[in-house]
């Protein structure tokens, strides 16, 4: 069971995630740290991502786009503004134009990343909260469209993991 | 932008209303209670056209119901609204699960691979 809990809050619009791995937190911070593997699980399976700029330092930007199955892409870019390897992960995520350009009337949502060693495994708690409090409406609609590639291709996985918790 | 359980303008309105201090604080209220315009305008140091405004994007988003009963205006929580957001706070909750579930993915496969 990898998700151990997740917590939404409805009115600040924010929810933490908290995840427990079989791998050192060195490894699990690897998997943030290497564009190649980030590419791996940052977009669903039908909308996979593709990292062209992945700057891993304070101040840093990441610049990506994801594919559909149609062969359309949506980009998104990420400002990282607090990073302690192989610890602490903190960045705002948006989204970009065709030329990977931030699109910063479409708001951002602050997200920070936390790994812990539990005994040679890793705990690893995101929590993401909507900042940008006027485009915070477009931003979900954005978020939405890759959320609902996922849930229909997925569900299942979801619904099963629910009945074991 | 194909979001077919909410629609795109539904959803604009929706986060719109959320992205309100005061706006949450009166949902916050209202879920619980009813209250009237005036008795809401009571509690913040904003005029009453202000404070009705504010309802007035919730009502907007269907987040809360207005009623008009003899002189007052009796707001109340909707429900089938509220939901409604907390559905899209799913899906994007859903999000951080998968990615979650695939991390696990490629660790796992890491390890069979050193193990065989």
């Amino acid at each position: 069971m990898t998700v151990i809990s997740s917590t939404k809050n409805v009115e600040a619009l924010s929810f933490t995630l908290v995840a427990e791995f079989d791998a050192s937190v060195e490894r699990v911070w690897q998997i943030w740290e290497d564009p190649r593997q980030l590419e791996r699980w940052w977009g669903p399976p039908t909308w996979p991502a593709t990292f062209e700029k992945h700057e891993f330092t304070p101040g840093g930007e990441a610049s990506y786009y994801m594919t559909g199955p149609e062969g359309e892409r949506a980009g998104g870019w990420w400002r990282i503004t607090d990073i302690q390897p192989p610890y602490r992960l903190e960045f705002d995520d948006g989204f970009a134009d065709e030329d990977g350009a931030p699109v910063e009337a479409m708001g951002t949502t602050h997200a920070s990343v936390m790994l812990e060693d539990i005994g040679g495994r890793t705990r690893m708690t995101v929590n993401s909260v909507f900042e940008s409090e006027e485009q915070m409406d477009k931003m979900l609609e954005m978020g939405m469209e890759e959320g609902m590639q996922e849930a229909a291709g997925q569900i299942d996985g979801i619904l099963a993991e629910h009945s074991h918790a | 932008m194909v979001v077919d359980k909410v629609g795109d303008a539904e959803l604009d309105r929706l986060f719109q209303a959320f992205a309100d201090a005061t706006r949450r604080d009166i949902m916050r209220r209202v879920a619980v209670d009813e209250y009237s315009v005036s008795g809401l305008a009571a509690l913040y140091a904003m005029s009453f056209a202000a404070v009705q405004k504010h309802v007035a994007v919730l009502e907007r988003a269907s987040l809360v119901s207005k009623e008009k009963r003899g002189r007052e205006q009796i707001v109340r929580g909707n429900q089938e609204g509220l939901q409604k957001a907390r559905r899209l706070l799913d899906e994007f909750e859903a999000i951080w699960r998968q990615r979650a579930e695939r991390i696990a993915d490629i660790l796992n496969e890491e390890k069979i691979r050193t193990e065989d």
